[in-house]
């Protein structure tokens, strides 16, 4: 008995094994390092399309997959660490500051040939890339607001609604200071694109005014408190809050009518890329009508691609929320980089209206 | 020879993850952004000393709730069947297998507005906002912490030689007494490894605050955290002074522990 059970181990044992070498057998053409923000792709859940393997499967290329959770993240890993990435996917402000350090690689868009034909106009040749010679955007939203129909049963209509007495003790705000900042800048008529220190200076006294009247800064907890009928009103990025919608039939959104922050995530190849035509090729399979769609419904974002804006559930094409109308997105600002200093006095001041 | 030689991977350990850290955080703390000497950071944390105090006075007060509590558990504990002990033991230690963040996330859900206890609470008239003050965020930390306040007491006191409390009835002694004289000097070093254990992680966690209180409670490590993102310096001299703060009161601690216990 003892004999027959120790051969059957052995044999599993080498079953094992000659599978280990099957899959090393299984060799790639190429290896790409992809950098991305965590919960970004489409992952082949709940029967989506897994855009990895796929692009593994089609193109015999290997994708080694890693996450950041903040640009500044991203940052100083590409900064400081010794790993090369192939393709990074940052947001405006952060694109402009890799540009200006010189931190990417001019993509070959003669490798690209869907940036041309599924690239709305509107995100080409955008502000922080001017001439788009560094980066292909991937994703877009704006912010806007969510509130709770039971509690504010008229629709706000600007950000005042974040300063109104009436709503005191039941109101959130941004745990962060750029997003929190650019709004308390528009409440006092400044463009928060592009700020100077005096700027930080008003907006900050605007931020101290409104600390008494809020429950809470917050960021993701932002889901369980409007889900859950904990809060009345709400900053937040517009896709989010279509979740939220999704989730309580009581929260509805707004569209601040004195224009609002749009920001784009795009993709980019840093310039110590060694596999930079493996990378262009990866770019170029991410604008395929059907993953850029499986990607615009995963991460439930707006897509800039307009084939794949026409593959989407209706529901979702037809929200204002999702694409608000061209008249909206004309008043929206972009973020542009900061001076160091400039960003640092912001954080400072920030933490200091919060204390 | 052979032990000197045995400890070498812990004084490397010890000098990589402590010592450096600790002499990076003090070279930021003395520098200014153009890396030159300066106690520039010092003035700029000198701004975040009522959150400092606040924090402190937080962490004393779930401490003080942590003794408070902990102690006569772990007397009881302490006093049981073996088998009795390890079951305690066994129930006290099973929360801290599930992740913080989900136990935070747990007390927000019972205290929120119409939630199960704000709902028994308003059958019974009671109309209170539970959430979002300096008392929710010390419940969450008695809560988060108890355990390291009863594990250390129950440890020592289940220590204690069961003789001597029969030498003291023997010559005498009531029940208050013993505890005056025998149990309680003796329990004193459990009581010091206890509020190490539970002071300096509750005077640095921020989770709890962040989650349970409102804007009035961000704690010194909210601080830290949103500082660092851009100014290191400004953010190593906090830490630094919460250390020697934290440090101050530790060497008090075991100062005075020490007396009572000889006495």
């Amino acid at each position: 008995m003892k004999k027959f059970i120790s051969i059957i181990l052995a044999l599993t044992l080498c079953t094992a094994c000659a599978s280990l070498f099957t899959g090393c057998s299984n060799s790639y053409e190429g290896e790409i390092n992809v950098y991305n923000w965590g919960e970004y792709i489409s992952n082949g859940e709940d029967g989506t399309i897994d855009i990895i393997s796929e692009f593994e499967k089609q193109f015999n290329i290997k994708v080694n997959y890693t996450n950041y959770e903040t640009n500044e993240e991203m940052y100083n890993i590409l900064k400081n660490s010794n790993s090369s990435y192939d393709v990074i996917i940052p947001s405006d402000y952060m694109i402009s500051k890799l540009i200006e350090e010189d931190m990417l690689a001019e993509i070959n868009f003669d490798n690209i040939p869907n940036f041309d034909k599924n690239i709305m106009e509107r995100f080409k040749n955008p502000e922080y890339d001017k001439g788009s010679k560094y980066s292909v955007p991937y994703s877009w939203g704006v912010v806007a607001m969510v509130y709770n129909k039971t509690m504010i049963p008229e629709k706000p209509t600007g950000w005042n609604a974040l300063w109104n007495e009436e709503y005191k003790g039941n109101i959130l705000m941004f745990n962060n200071s750029r997003d929190a900042m650019a709004i308390a800048m528009q409440m006092c008529n400044i463009d928060p694109s592009v700020v100077t220190k005096e700027d930080i200076d008003k907006a900050t006294e605007k931020l101290k005014e409104q600390r008494p009247l809020l429950k809470k800064y917050v960021m993701d907890q932002v889901f369980t408190e409007m889900e859950g009928n904990q809060s009345a009103i709400a900053p937040y990025y517009a896709g989010d809050i279509f979740t939220m919608m999704d989730n309580n039939e009581d929260l509805d959104y707004v569209l601040p009518e004195e224009g609002s922050n749009l920001f784009v995530d795009a993709m980019c190849i840093p310039k110590d890329s060694k596999n930079k035509e493996l990378a262009e090729k990866f770019i170029n399979f991410m604008l395929e009508p059907e993953m850029a769609a499986a990607n615009a419904e995963y991460i439930g974002y707006s897509t800039p691609n307009t084939a794949a804006f026409e593959l989407l559930d209706e529901n979702y094409r037809n929200s204002e929320l999702i694409s608000p109308p061209d008249e909206y997105l004309d008043k929206c600002y972009t973020f542009y980089n900061l001076p160091d200093d400039v960003y640092s006095y912001m954080q400072e001041q920030f933490v200091k209206a919060q204390s | 020879m052979k032990s000197k030689k045995l400890s070498i991977p812990y004084l490397i350990w010890m000098v990589v993850f402590t010592l450096i850290p600790l002499a990076t955080i003090i070279f930021y703390a003395f520098t200014n952004k153009q890396g030159n000497f300066s106690f520039e950071p010092f003035q700029n944390a000198f701004f975040y000393s009522d959150v400092f105090v606040r924090s402190i006075w937080i962490a004393l007060v779930s401490c003080l709730i942590c003794i408070i509590l902990a102690y006569p558990m772990a007397y009881i504990m302490s006093r049981c069947k073996e088998r009795t002990q390890n079951l305690f033991v066994m129930l006290i230690t099973i929360p801290m297998w599930m992740n913080f963040l989900l136990r935070i996330y747990a007390w927000v859900i019972l205290l929120q507005n119409n939630g199960p206890i704000d709902t028994a609470l308003s059958i019974l008239g009671i109309n209170a906002n539970l959430m979002g003050n300096a008392g929710t965020v010390v419940l969450g930390m008695v809560y988060e912490f108890l355990p390291f306040m009863i594990l250390p007491i129950y440890t020592v006191m289940s220590k204690i030689d069961n003789r001597l409390i029969e030498a003291a009835q023997d010559l005498g002694s009531n029940s208050v007494q013993i505890f005056k004289k025998v149990v309680f000097p003796l329990s004193i070093p459990g009581i010091i490894s206890g509020i190490t254990m539970v002071f300096v992680p509750s005077a640095s966690t921020f989770l709890v605050a962040q989650y349970l209180g409102g804007t009035d409670n961000i704690m010194i490590g909210d601080v830290i955290d949103k500082i660092f993102w851009t100014d290191q310096n400004t953010g190593s001299a906090i830490s630094l002074i919460l250390m020697v703060a934290i440090l101050i009161f530790l060497v008090l601690m075991n100062f005075f522990g020490d007396e009572e216990a000889i006495s």
